[in-house]
Parts: C-alpha cells; sequence; structure tokens
C-alpha cells in the first residue's frame, strides 16, 4: 500500500483545523499553550465564527497566540487585555470576543483589569492559563505559585511570611454579579482536553447570550519553569496543583439545579 | 447662520465627540475635566448616534480601551488631567508603537505629583516629548478657546486616522473651564462599516474570507525588525513636520519683539501685545496651534526681524527649549513663567518683558 492510498478522504480520522496557522509554535515541549490554542482553534472552527471572533493576547508565553490561531488579534500591554477586549465587545456587540492570559498577566499585574471586567458584566470570554511561574521572563514566583514552590525569585521555596499566599481568583470573581460562567480544567488528558474543549465551547456560546463574563481557568504546566519532565510536570501538577486548584464548574448561571 | 451655544471647552469636547461621529469614550473622573464624561453621561449619545461612553475603573483602563477600540478602527477617544495622564503613558506609548490612531484630551493641572487642581501648562514635555517609554511622539493640538476645544476634536480624528497616531489635545484648567460661544459646526455620522474598512484595512474586524488575518501589536523581538519600525515612525514624522505644522500669529507684520505661547497663555499674551503697542513698543505673538509638529521655521524666519523673543508658559520654562533650539542662537529668547495653578496678569508679564530687554 502507498502513501497515496492511505491519504483517501474516507480514511481521513484527524485533521488540524484550519484555524490554526502552519506557524511552527515556540512553546517548549510538554507546554499546555499548544493543546489550549487547537482547543480554542477546533471550537471557534466548530461554531463558524472565524469571520465574528477578535482575540486580544496578553505579555507573556503566549504573547505571540497571534502567530497560530487563524483570527484577528490585539496584542495587549501587561495585564490590559480585559480592558482592550471590554471596548472591542461594546464596539463590536456581535462579535465573539475574547482574552487569553497566563497568571502573571492576570492575577498578578492585571488583576483591576480583569476585575472590573468581571463586575461590569462585559459579555465576554476569558481564557486564563494558570501554571504556577511566569514562563517568558524565566520563571521567577507568579501570584498563583503555591507555597513551598520553587521559583527564580522565591529559590528556597515560595514563603507565606516573605511572599505571600497564592491568589486563588477563580472563587473570587465568582462572587461578582456580572460573571456567567466560570469553570476550572486542564488538558493533561485526553478526556481532561476533550472537558475543557466542551467548557471552552460554553463559554464562548454565553458570551452572545447577554449574561455577563465567563471565565475558563485552565491549570497547566510549565515544565521547563518547573524544571521537569513533561511527564513529571502533570503528575507534580495533579499531585499539587489541583489541592489548591481543584477541577470543576465554579459557577453557572444557567445551570438546572 | 451657525447655532451658537454658551458652554464650557469640556463640553464643547463632549458635544463635538458626539456631532464628529466619535464611535466611543472612555475615561474616568478627575478635576479639572470631568464635565466631558457628565456631559456624555447626561447626553446620553448611545441613544442617538449609537457611540459608546463608558467609565473605566482607572485611567490605566481608560486608555486600554481606547487601545481596543483603536484596534478595531474605531474613532475613539479619551480624556484626562495630569496625574491621569502619567497613567496614560503606558497605554500612548502602546499606541504609537501599533500604530493607532486615537484622540487624547490632556486638561492640565499644576504638578508634580497630585498637585493642585489650577491650571496649568507643565505637561509640555510630557505630551510634546513623547511621555511614555520609546522614541515616539504624538501629534500636539493646543487649543486656547472653547471653540478650539470644539474643532479640535474633529481635526485630531483626521489627524490621528491619516497618519495613524495618537492625537493629543493639550488643553489646561482655564480653557477647559471657561464658557465662551462655540459655532456647531454641520455633524458629521458615525463611520460605516465599509468606510471603516476603507480607512482602516488594518483593523481587527474579524477575519473575513478575502483578507488574511489582521493583528495589531508593538512587538518585535529581532533588533532589526524594531529598528526598521523605529525608522518607518521617524520617516512618518518627518512627513508630519512637513505637512501638518499650524500657528496663529498677532501683530507679527512689523513686530520687534515677539511673545511665544501656546493655549491660554497665548489668550493672555494677545493683551499684553495691545499694551505694549500702545506704549509704541512693536510686539508681536506667534502662538503654536501644533506643538509636534512645533513651527520652528516660523520662528527660525522670525528671529531675523525681532530683537528678541519670550516664551511665556505656566511652568518652570519647558517650550522655551523649543523655541531656543528653532532659533538657535539668532536672538536672545527669554522666558517668564508662574506655577502651581497662579496665572499671569499682562501687567506681570509686561513688567517681565521690560525687564528682559532692558526697557524702561
Amino acid at each position: 500500500m502507498n502513501i497515496e492510498d492511505i491519504k483517501k478522504p474516507e480514511n481521513i480520522v484527524y485533521k488540524k483545523t484550519p484555524i490554526l496557522t502552519d506557524n511552527v509554535m515556540h512553546y517548549c515541549p510538554g507546554c499546555s499553550h499548544g493543546t489550549v490554542h487547537k482547543l480554542v482553534a477546533e471550537v471557534i472552527e466548530e461554531m463558524g465564527i472565524q469571520d465574528k471572533t477578535i482575540a486580544i493576547s496578553p505579555v507573556g508565553c503566549s504573547v505571540f497566540a497571534y502567530n497560530y490561531l487563524n483570527i484577528d488579534w490585539q496584542q495587549a500591554a501587561h495585564g490590559r487585555a480585559p480592558a482592550l477586549a471590554t471596548a472591542t465587545k461594546r464596539l463590536n456587540p456581535d462579535k465573539y470576543v475574547f482574552t487569553y492570559q497566563g497568571d502573571g498577566d492576570l492575577a498578578s499585574i492585571g488583576t483591576a483589569e480583569i476585575i472590573h471586567a468581571c463586575s461590569r458584566g462585559e459579555n465576554i470570554v476569558v481564557i486564563f492559563i494558570n501554571n504556577g511561574i511566569y514562563g517568558m521572563t524565566g520563571g521567577q514566583m507568579a501570584p498563583t505559585t503555591l507555597l513551598g514552590m520553587k521559583t527564580a525569585t522565591t529559590p528556597y521555596g515560595r514563603d507565606a511570611k516573605l511572599n505571600g499566599f497564592p491568589l486563588v481568583l477563580a472563587p473570587m470573581i465568582a462572587q461578582l454579579d456580572g460573571t456567567a460562567f466560570i469553570t476550572r480544567q486542564s488538558v493533561h488528558t485526553a478526556p481532561a482536553a476533550r472537558k475543557a474543549k466542551a467548557a471552552i465551547r460554553k463559554a464562548f456560546e454565553y458570551s452572545q447570550k447577554g449574561i455577563g463574563l465567563s471565565f475558563v481557568e485552565i491549570v497547566a504546566t510549565c515544565n521547563s519553569g518547573w524544571k521537569m519532565s513533561p511527564v513529571a510536570a502533570n503528575k507534580w501538577m495533579v499531585e499539587n496543583m489541583f489541592t489548591k486548584y481543584p477541577l470543576g464548574d465554579i459557577k453557572d448561571v444557567l445551570k438546572q439545579e | 447662520m451657525a447655532e451658537k451655544i454658551l458652554m464650557k471647552g469640556n463640553e464643547a469636547i463632549a458635544i463635538s465627540a458626539i456631532r464628529n461621529g466619535a464611535d466611543g469614550y472612555f475615561g474616568y473622573p478627575i478635576t479639572p475635566q470631568s464635565e466631558v464624561m457628565e456631559t456624555l453621561m447626561k447626553e446620553r449619545p448611545w441613544l442617538t448616534t449609537g457611540m459608546v461612553v463608558l467609565q473605566a475603573e482607572s485611567e490605566t483602563s481608560s486608555i486600554n480601551m481606547v487601545y481596543g477600540g483603536a484596534c478595531c478602527g474605531k474613532k475613539v477617544m479619551t480624556s484626562s488631567s495630569s496625574p491621569g495622564i502619567s497613567l496614560m503613558c503606558e497605554g500612548l506609548s502602546y499606541l504609537a508603537g501599533a500604530e493607532l490612531p486615537c484622540v487624547v484630551v490632556n486638561c492640565q493641572r499644576g504638578g508634580p505629583g497630585l498637585g493642585t487642581i489650577q491650571p496649568s501648562q507643565s505637561d509640555y514635555n510630557q505630551c510634546v516629548k513623547g511621555g511614555g517609554h520609546g522614541d515616539y511622539n504624538a501629534i500636539v493640538l493646543a487649543p486656547a478657546s472653547a471653540q478650539d476645544m470644539y474643532d479640535f476634536v474633529d481635526t485630531g480624528f483626521d489627524l490621528a486616522f491619516k497618519y495613524r497616531t495618537p492625537v493629543i489635545i493639550l488643553a489646561d484648567g482655564i480653557v477647559g473651564q471657561m464658557m465662551e460661544k462655540v459655532e456647531l459646526r454641520p455633524e458629521k455620522p458615525r463611520m460605516t462599516e465599509e468606510e471603516l474598512k476603507a480607512i482602516a484595512p488594518w483593523a481587527t474586524t474579524g477575519k473575513s474570507a478575502d483578507r488574511s488575518y489582521n493583528f495589531i501589536t508593538s512587538l518585535a523581538l529581532e533588533s532589526d525588525v524594531q529598528e526598521r519600525f523605529n525608522q518607518k515612525l521617524a520617516a512618518k514624522y518627518e512627513v508630519i513636520k512637513e505637512n501638518e505644522v499650524r500657528y496663529e500669529e498677532y501683530q507679527t507684520a512689523d513686530a520687534e519683539y515677539l511673545f511665544v505661547a501656546f493655549g491660554c497663555s497665548a489668550r493672555i499674551c494677545e493683551a499684553v501685545v495691545d499694551q505694549l503697542r500702545e506704549e509704541g513698543i512693536k510686539a508681536g505673538l506667534l502662538r503654536p496651534v501644533t506643538l509636534f509638529p512645533f513651527p520652528a521655521k516660523r520662528l527660525q524666519e522670525l528671529s531675523g526681524q525681532v530683537k528678541s523673543m519670550m516664551s511665556i508658559e505656566l511652568n518652570l520654562g519647558q517650550m522655551v527649549d523649543d523655541v531656543k533650539l528653532a532659533v538657535n542662537g539668532a536672538c536672545p529668547v527669554g522666558f517668564y513663567g508662574r506655577q502651581g495653578g497662579n496665572i499671569y496678569t499682562p501687567d506681570e508679564i509686561v513688567e517681565a518683558f521690560k525687564k528682559f530687554n532692558n526697557l524702561k
């Protein structure tokens, strides 16, 4: 059997979504960003909203997200993506508007912007990648870094007295009247990725219902920053990150009890 | 007869934004310019033109909302006063770095720090020389009346889109707060989607089948790419310097002494010129309307005609440096200023003028 026989349409069981560009990703092998990008891209393709989507990339490893998804992008200053998204959505109410932000961007320098976007009930989607570390600048402490976790700026482990406590943002913003859907997911296994994709799709759908902000936190690995192999990083995440950041829906205003 | 209405300079900004087809205003309250957003909220333009008006949680957020709206090719603006403009400088740098059009009004008050709430011109260097990080300039318009406030919103948007650059309207507490007659020019509707796509094909409007996707960024990482971009900006600024210099002259034809003043100071200096001429001293005034680009060429010409120049500013002497650079030693250049929200009387300026020029 030659290759052309195998490539027949009836034999295709998987194809790359055209919403992903052919650019080679700069992410480290084992990084969660690539998987999350793919999930977002697939949701956009399946919903048929490529021409109606405007995305905002942060400062951090995913600053270059605009190289990988075949949609219109704005690249924001550090932490400010929800402000850009606010104006973009209010000026273009028929569009799907989402931000893609890491934990340093969203939970540290951008806390004012995310909290007020939530409080105002902006009809946008926020994809929040929480890997407990600053990846792009070389592995410094993030607001979400766990106690005891070693980073470039907590070389002896995060100490609550010296460095404060991890910031757990999702339950905080769940209390705000302007949020519609808050969920925490991960992408370390195929079933987890499928659940995460369903959550992303729900968030996109909710953003057109005029019911407020939808927030999808992805507890993620940064094996380079954590100085672990990808497999060891996944195991460490399950054993440590999931305890502080348990997976599951935190708020869903449309859920029938 | 066009309709004339008595209004504050700050109100003129708001009314002009609505009547000139602005798509969005994002702001944060600060004295002495809060009337801009108050007027917009009272007028409720979202019910008439569809203009979006939003009170943000900070000036940092306001300018980033402007950034987001500008990315979409919309006519968006904000206004603030000095401490708020300091917070916006990050955003201004990004707007310049991403070549985005917008209008930012600075109704200056005294500084540094929290300073005073009274009028000042002490943000000249901040606004004219850049303000945020990196090599950039914004076009800076200096209004001297409520009518200017009204007109410069429209002029500002035209220039912002023509050159894909932020435009700053550098006003002050006097121009913002004083009430004057304002002629309402004919209204301009908001841009249609087709017009927007024609004027801003780079905008993030949603990737349609007929084009590749648009992305707006100010990030280069590679030195050569960044340097090429810096040189592209420099070339744009040269075109702006060549084509967009605006200034007004008063009694300069036979002037032997020249005052240089912008904004509210230019209004006061007109009275100074009149007073000196009554005494037989041939004084004149050049009022830069654009501070960037600066009317350096005209000042150079006048430096061959006058005995001296004097820059009159509500600060410790900022524009005077640009006057000196322009005349390059061809004539003496003096300075007189007041600070802290205090405003000079014409008599005070006459006295300083006579002292500088050794006149009785």
